[in-house]
């Protein structure tokens, strides 16, 4: 049976990086006593597929990962007895099994939509007019081109960062893991997260802070992730967006 | 409740593996402070993976939490970047559940493992904002106490600890607190306390007594500056083992460490009495944990972990009794589960070639054999009951099996060792590799041919050994052995299986100072330690250059320390402690080495060494029963 669980990683969990979430699940399945399925051959692992690697000191609230398990009782179940082993900062925000057929979740990811909030000295958002960053961000929308220097193993190269945004808009909101549930002004964005590519949203929020003439590592911010999606729209079609929770 | 970190995102983001420093890990415990009456932090002085792969911070964690008005929290060392980083702002050292300044704690316990790690003590204290001198330390810090074998030998680092405890940690730390807190509430000072505590069984106030030394450096007895104050101090030991302390949830760090495992501490102490051991003498005599209790200590473990491999732990498997029945238990329970076995260096036996055959791939596997050394002549004055017999005829049955890799470990500068010794390695290695040559036919040979690592470390006298009193050879008589040993691995037959490894001379060197060392080191090591020697166990950062410089700043001899021979009468910086072993005993065998004379194990023949006195354990196993 093939099962999508969807949880949030937050807090301090943000600086455990995506091996190391590996690991702990492995662990957790265990401890949760899940009957998870294991791959064949002579050192057999659990079979389990991460959708898209989050970045380390990434918050996010829509992490997908899929598992098969060979006997299971109810949904409801699974996520309460996962949720009773998680370390504060891991959530399981809801556990489904899939119909046989389903891709796995990191074939399926096409996009993913972030929230960036500036903050304080003191890590608190931030409060300054939404006005201003309304602004600055229509000004840096109107570039054809948003080139980029990125760094890779081999050296550095020049990529355009305009072709896999999909939506980038500054906004009011309430930053999603903070208690106080006031709004602050936020950018959030919609952008490519397909293995072919996947632009990291720390790329475009520099690039903006670089064009609004702010040295990108004198501001503080948090970057989370609000959801992954898979596209349900034909090749060469306009794209449609669904949440990874919803499709299989 | 949310968790404050006591570091920034910023820090965090621009230090490697900041999962070192955060806590939060499952099995972790968390109090409310303000219920609590003594808050106790337990040092590891070393980075978070080799301090998390610790079994007794897990063990003292889980006791001392076990107490409703104790929490115990963690810390390790900072690695040199956030090292950096919080001596530029002024960041005080946090335990890492609390995440709260580590001053401001009852007590830091400190676990002294080996004497590489002296400098890092200094730099938890200066981190943590605490005086490095106890005797600068005020009212409010905390009581720094160590424990561990270096605390065996602590007067090298006795100036910068209030207190020590020497033995096993689960019998003396309950009275040890009761007394801090009757202390607390009668408002007495620190001196109090150290007064009250010091009386213990167990537990050494080093600042209540000084080494008087003889004109030619050596000492001449000890003073007490504080009647009250013990002579000697005998250890502290747990007698039943089965009914004590297990800590059954562990704590499960988010990065891989050392020991990424569940780790089953089958007994304590060995029978072997291998004439080098320092823990084959300190952690005598040898109890043996109930067979069912690891059964289940076993299985909690594994579902409160979620690990996916286990380890037996004790200094010789071989010996427990009941292995033959916990390792068939495991092997069924775990296959159940998916869950892999590491085994610990077995005796190379059909029983052990069996169980290693259904637990590991055999191709992939190697099979470990520790002479240490390389002749037989040798091997009776250190009193390694291991024969070549036993060494060839073990390969012979393992390379029928599939076996094709082998491990040799060696020492070098041994007391009496000869040239005819080292080539004995060389010799050793070529005829293991001549029995698989002899046993598996061509047509058999799977990947073509043997692999055999010979590796060799330099001999270091430790206290508490038969060999307390030998001379420890130079740096250039060490890096001298490891050429002829190399050289006379190059001239035999089968050179081309056999791959050589030898261990570094300078730290050896360095470490043979401080375990035989006394209280004078003192200088010296704050010295180096201002000077920047940290982690010098991580051979990146060892710079001995500095190291050196500091004792001749000091005006102190390293060679004392070392290649000096001791008489039978010297008195020594740890004589004071009592580690259940006496003296007696020990220079006993000392005479019996030099005579090339063996003594038989424990389970054979009883050599009075002392610890019988303790009533239990292996001592007392055959009583009226016929051997």
């Amino acid at each position: 049976m093939k099962i999508r669980i969807k949880f949030a990683k937050y807090g301090v969990m943000k600086f455990i990086g995506h091996l190391d979430v590996m690991r702990f699940f492995q662990k957790a399945f265990r401890r949760a006593q899940i009957d998870i399925r294991y791959s064949e051959g002579f050192s057999p692992h659990p079979v389990m597929s991460f959708a898209a690697p989050l970045g380390v000191g990434l918050e996010s609230m829509g992490e997908y990962l899929d598992i098969e398990v060979n006997t299971m009782t109810t949904e409801e179940e699974m996520k309460t007895a996962l949720n009773q082993t998680m370390a504060e900062g891991l959530r399981i925000i809801s556990v489904k099994q899939l119909p046989e057929t389903a891709k796995n979740a990191m074939a399926g990811v096409a996009a993913a939509k972030y929230q960036i909030t500036c903050l304080s000295g003191d890590g608190s958002p931030k409060e300054f007019p939404v006005e201003d960053l309304k602004m600055a961000l229509r000004a840096f929308l109107e570039k054809e081109r948003i080139p980029v220097i990125k760094k890779t193993k081999k050296g550095e190269r020049e990529l355009d960062l305009k072709p896999g945004i999909w939506e980038l808009k500054a906004e009011e909101a309430i930053p999603p893991f903070d208690p106080d549930g006031r709004r602050y002004p936020a950018i959030t964005m919609l952008v490519d997260a397909s293995s072919g590519g996947n632009i990291k949203p720390a790329l475009v929020w520099d690039a903006f802070l670089t064009d609004c003439g702010i040295t990108p590592e004198s501001c503080s911010y948090q970057i989370t992730r609000i959801e992954t999606y898979g596209n349900t729209a034909p090749e060469g079609k306009t794209p449609e967006f669904v949440p990874l929770s919803e499709i299989y | 409740m949310v968790r404050k970190l006591a570091l920034s995102d910023k820090i965090l983001m621009q230090v490697e593996k900041p999962a070192r420093y955060i806590g939060n890990e499952i099995n972790s415990v968390m109090k409310d402070k303000d219920s609590i009456d003594v808050r106790f932090c337990m040092c590891f002085p070393d980075i978070y993976e080799i301090g998390m792969s610790h079994l007794g911070i897990q063990v003292l964690y889980d006791m001392f939490n076990s107490w409703e008005d104790v929490w115990c929290e963690r810390v390790y060392s900072p690695w040199t970047d956030l090292d950096l980083i919080m001596r530029e702002r002024h960041i005080p050292l946090f335990a890492l559940e609390s995440q709260e300044p580590v001053k401001n704690m009852d007590f830091l316990g400190i676990t002294l493992q080996y004497e590489m790690c002296y400098t890092n003590i200094l730099q938890i204290l200066d981190l943590a904002q605490i005086p490095l001198h106890a005797g600068e330390r005020s009212e409010t810090d905390p009581i720094v106490i160590g424990g561990g074998p270096c605390s065996y030998n602590p007067e090298p680092i006795a100036e910068f600890f209030d207190l020590f405890y020497i033995g096993e940690g689960e019998t003396q730390y309950r009275s040890l607190l009761d007394l801090y807190l009757v202390n607390k509430k009668a408002g007495g000072s620190r001196q109090d306390f150290l007064k009250a505590a010091c009386v213990l069984p167990g537990i050494y106030a080093p600042a209540f007594y000084e080494e008087e030394y003889q004109q030619d450096g050596t000492i001449r007895g000890r003073k007490k500056l504080y009647e009250g104050a013990p002579d000697t101090i005998l250890k502290e030991i747990v007698m039943d083992v089965s009914d004590t302390y297990y800590p059954v949830k562990p704590v499960v760090p988010f990065i891989q460490i050392t020991q990424d495992r569940v780790v089953l501490e089958i007994q304590r102490g060995c029978i072997r009495g291998c004439r080098f051991c320092q823990a084959g003498q300190l952690y005598r005599p040898v109890r043996e944990r109930n067979v069912e209790v690891l059964k289940q200590y076993a299985l909690q473990m594994l579902q409160n972990t979620g690990y996916d491999e286990i380890s037996l732990s004790s200094l010789s498997s071989s010996d427990y009794s009941a292995l033959n029945e916990l390792l068939d238990f495991l092997i069924q329970e775990c296959r159940k589960r998916h869950i892999n076995i590491s085994l610990p260096s077995l005796r190379i036996d059909a029983f052990s070639l069996d169980v290693m055959g259904k637990v590991q791939d055999v191709k992939k596997s190697s099979l470990t054999f520790a002479p240490e050394a390389g002749s037989q002549r040798l091997r009776d004055v250190i009193n390694k009951g291991l024969t070549e017999e036993d060494i060839l005829g073990g390969a012979a049955l393992a390379f029928e099996g599939g076996w094709t890799r082998v491990k040799l470990y060696f020492m070098l500068g041994l007391p009496t060792e000869t040239e005819e010794d080292i080539l004995g390695i060389g010799e050793l290695s070529n005829k293991i590799a001549a029995v698989f040559f002899d046993t598996v036919p061509k047509e058999k040979r799977t990947n073509g041919r043997v692999q055999i690592v010979t590796s060799t470390s330099f001999f270091i006298p430790k206290p508490f050994t038969p060999f307390q009193w030998a001379r420890m050879c130079t740096k250039e008589e060490f890096i001298e052995k490891a050429y002829q040993t190399k050289k006379g691995i190059m001239a035999q037959l089968n050179q081309k299986s056999i791959k050589y490894n030898w261990h570094e001379a300078d730290v050896s060197v360095l470490e043979g100072i401080f375990a035989r060392g006394d209280r004078k080191l003192a200088a010296v090591i704050e010295r180096a330690y201002r000077k920047g020697c940290l982690f010098d166990s991580w051979s990146e950062c060892f710079h001995n250059d500095i190291w050196m410089s500091c004792f001749e700043e000091c005006g102190i001899d390293p060679d004392f320390y070392t290649i000096r021979a001791r008489e039978e009468d010297e008195i020594f910086p740890w004589d004071f402690i009592d580690c259940g072993v006496t003296k007696e005993f020990l220079l006993r065998e000392w005479k019996k080495a030099m005579s090339q004379t063996v003594s038989p194990n424990c389970r054979k023949q009883c050599q009075g060494c002392g610890a019988r006195r303790f009533g239990g354990g292996v001592c007392f196993e055959n009583q009226g029963k016929q051997e």
